[in-house]
């Protein structure tokens, strides 16, 4: 994996191509298995969940128009987001870019760790902004050891992986892996696994819990991310499933937040719509275990030091798109990945960025740029599960499709000759448009259809561009009879 | 009532058994149906592949086409959903006046073919006798795009003989996705791997749809594995009499 050195954004990690990165992971029968195993379970949840609620369809809407209107007004919730912030006692940053937010975080952390201490440490709470900006890696190149202590992400820190998917980023390991991550690692980051680990759930996370129990209690600063930001308090949430959040919110001395732009809501009501439906599209629960919320600082309770850094890093360009930027009213709640057919047999690795799935390959070529990520607008089926699951009504398949042109026409625009594929269209528009030439390349296509080998039948393999089509995939022989032959013989002089 | 038949590119030089299928059923329903010789194809290949000015001209040539007519019938429904959801933006967003004014009175007569039968034509049973084990996939443009509901299986029940068993996971999309099935080879083929181990299960001998694009990929993929099992158009079964099957 080579990291793209001429952009400082960092969404996109720089994998091959969707396709080539696909086939490897659909070669892992093991992640396969994996996948389908979690994807499938949290499938049915979620229908049990939301299929209970039943306005669930204005709720909805209700969270879409919300998101809409924070996109027209942004810039002015987000300066009333400073005011409140600042009122409350707390610290706003703004951050262009994962460099500019980067630098922010390492001097925070390391004015926070005092002339007199050498321990450069933080702990974090899963947060996708700072995966995005390669926060960790930054951290470490300044000096700073950043711990991860949600517990996928804590897997996949010890693993030295990448998460996989935006709620449970070590979907695509099992129990059996996880306990050898566990046992190899846990020792050389802190307190080491138990020597008689085994891979049931509950010795796992009590493992998880020791290890980390030791951070919470020595480190001085946390960072976090934000779920959301209520305009008019200043207040920020963050929800999660294991409570290691609220120890990082509260133990601490300084914390840290790290947050998109597009996190902001208008007001703190707002909060009621998206805390229905964040829990019960993402993990299928009606109400996720915890739920933090916090207005800057509160003096003898919790951090008494608090820094918000407003991330921009493309989303103001995103927002300029007035069909792309409904990819930023995303809640990261993931049901768009566990319906996706493609998610399901790929894994998010095959993204080749921190946001997968369908999400991802809308957000990702829109934050990192159309010809960086040219491949992932094409990464989908088009089938529409994604929009008709997502909690905030995003047609994800819509920016798809105009992502797509979008990627065609960089193509068309960076290159003196056309590609192959554009000739290929542009000859089939031709044809296509015009019913003359269709009855011809009819005739042909009958004709070269008997030549392929499939006379009266199937044909086994295909030239060209469509040789990966029938690899797999007899095509049918086209017969000598077009509907339209038959319709001049038959219905036309009647 | 003027019925135009839209046949699609597809079934025009692939599949003509769901065109001539589509005449016999209405023709034995009664009515009369023309087909406009200037149709060629509904652009959705363009379109979804990112070739938006190459669709334009495909637009325009089906706003000509079909003009005047009471009901555009097309045995597609990933083909009425293009024209109903894309057709009106492409006019929009590259055409004039005159093109968004005919498409805008083109697109309320597109029906897909099952959304006429029972909706327009008000009818469930239209004497069909199918004497074979069937099962139904609803693709993913028929059940999100157009939204038939249960229209086919409310048709599929009402033909005679027949032995209609539920496809499991049936709403699972097949893989197909036009060019996807050509660019995302590799994923389209595992993702009709499932697909395909769910029919066999059923222990049908024939898988239907109202749409021939995933019915060839879903039946290129069978034939591959020797299953024996056919793919057909659920026109072609709603077609069928005694005698003719
Ligand atoms: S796009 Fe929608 S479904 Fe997907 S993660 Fe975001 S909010 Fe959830």
């Amino acid at each position: 994996m080579t990291e793209d050195t001429d952009h400082d954004g960092r969404v996109w990690l720089g994998t091959p191509a969707f396709p080539e990165a696909a086939r490897t992971a659909l070669a892992d029968t093991r992640l396969r298995h994996n996948l389908r195993h979690a994807t499938t379970t949290i499938r049915t949840k979620r229908l049990d969940a939301t299929g209970e609620v039943p306005h669930w369809e204005e709720l909805r809407e209700a969270g879409a128009a919300i998101k809409r209107r924070t996109a027209r007004h942004l810039a002015t919730y987000l300066e009333q987001l400073e005011a409140s912030v600042t009122a409350a006692g707390g610290t706003v940053h703004w951050a262009a870019d994962a460099t500019d937010a980067n630098r922010i975080v390492a001097r925070l952390v390391r004015a926070a760790g005092g002339p007199d201490t050498e321990r450069h440490e933080v702990v974090k709470v899963k947060s996708m902004a700072t995966q995005e900006i390669g926060l960790n890696e930054a951290l470490a190149a300044a000096g700073i050891t950043a711990y991860e202590t949600d517990l996928a992400e804590l897997i996949v820190q010890l693993g030295e992986d990448r998460p996989s998917h935006i709620l449970v980023p070590a979907i695509h390991r099992n129990r059996a892996e996880i306990r050898e991550i566990f046992a190899e690692r846990m020792g050389e980051w802190g307190r080491a696994a138990p020597d008689d680990l085994t891979d049931d759930p509950k010795a796992l996370a009590e493992a998880a819990r020791l290890h980390l129990r030791e951070k919470f209690l020595t480190t001085r600063v946390a960072i976090s991310g934000a779920n959301f930001a209520a305009a008019d308090t200043g207040t920020i949430a963050v929800v999660e499933s294991e409570g290691n959040g609220r120890m990082c919110l509260t133990l601490p001395e300084t914390l840290i937040t790290v947050m998109g732009i597009e996190k902001v809501v208008p007001t703190f009501t707002d909060l009621e719509v998206f805390l229905q439906l964040l829990p019960r599209s993402s993990t299928g629960e009606r109400m996720n275990p915890y739920t933090s919320l916090w207005t800057g600082v509160t003096p003898g309770d919790g951090p008494q030091d608090f820094h918000l850094i407003l991330l921009d890093n493309g989303r103001t360009d995103v927002l300029k798109d007035t069909v792309g930027r409904q990819a930023l009213a995303c809640i990261r709640c993931s049901a768009c990945l566990n319906v996706c057919p493609v998610y399901e047999r790929t894994g998010g690795h095959a993204y080749g960025s921190v946001y997968p799935g369908p999400i991802g390959a809308v957000l990702t070529p829109q934050l990192a740029g159309v010809r960086r990520a040219a491949s992932l607008p094409f990464a989908s089926t088009l089938c529409g599960a994604c929009y008709e699951a997502c909690p905030v009504k995003i047609d994800i398949p819509e920016i798809l499709v105009h992502l797509r042109a979008k990627a065609v026409e960089a193509k068309r625009d960076g290159r003196a000759l056309p590609t192959p594929e554009a000739l290929a269209m542009k000859a089939a528009a031709t044809v296509l448009d015009s019913p003359g030439l269709l009855a011809v390349a009819q005739r042909a296509g009958a004709a070269g259809g008997r030549l392929l080998g499939g006379r009266g039948g199937r044909i086994r393999r295909l030239p060209g561009p469509l040789a990966g089509w029938s690899a797999t995939r007899d095509t049918p022989a086209p017969p000598r009879e077009s509907f339209r032959t038959w319709w001049r013989a038959h219905r036309e002089e009647r | 009532m003027r019925i135009g038949l839209f046949i699609t590119c597809l079934n025009d030089t692939l599949f003509p058994g769901t065109g001539r299928a589509v005449v016999t059923l209405l023709e034995r329903l009664g009515h009369t149906v023309e087909f406009p010789r200037e149709q060629s194809c509904c652009a959705q290949m363009h379109f979804n592949t990112g070739y938006r000015p190459e669709s334009l001209p495909m637009v325009a040539r089906f706003a000509r086409a079909f003009a005047g007519y009471d009901a555009i019938v097309t045995p597609s429904a990933s083909c009425a959903a293009m024209i109903r959801d894309n057709h009106p933006v492409l006019a929009e967003q590259l055409g004039d006046a005159a093109l968004r004014d005919a498409v805008a009175a083109v697109v309320p007569a597109v029906h897909e073919l099952t959304e006429f039968l029972v909706d327009v034509l008000g009818v469930t049973d239209v004497g069909a006798v199918f004497p074979h084990r069937v099962t139904y996939h609803p693709t993913c443009h028929s059940l999100r795009g157009v939204r038939l509901g249960d229209r086919p299986l409310r048709l599929l029940r009402a033909v005679r003989g027949i032995d209609l068993v539920d496809l499991p996971a049936a709403e699972a999309c097949c893989g197909f996705g036009g060019t996807f099935a050509v660019k995302n080879a590799d994923t389209s083929t595992a993702i009709l791997a499932d697909k395909m181990t769910t029919v066999l299960s059923t222990g049908a001998e024939v898988l239907c749809a109202a749409d021939n694009s995933c019915l060839m990929h879903i039946g290129g993929g069978l034939s591959r594995w020797n299953s024996g099992v056919r793919t057909l158009h659920l026109a072609e079964i709603l077609a069928a009499t005694e005698g003719t099957r």
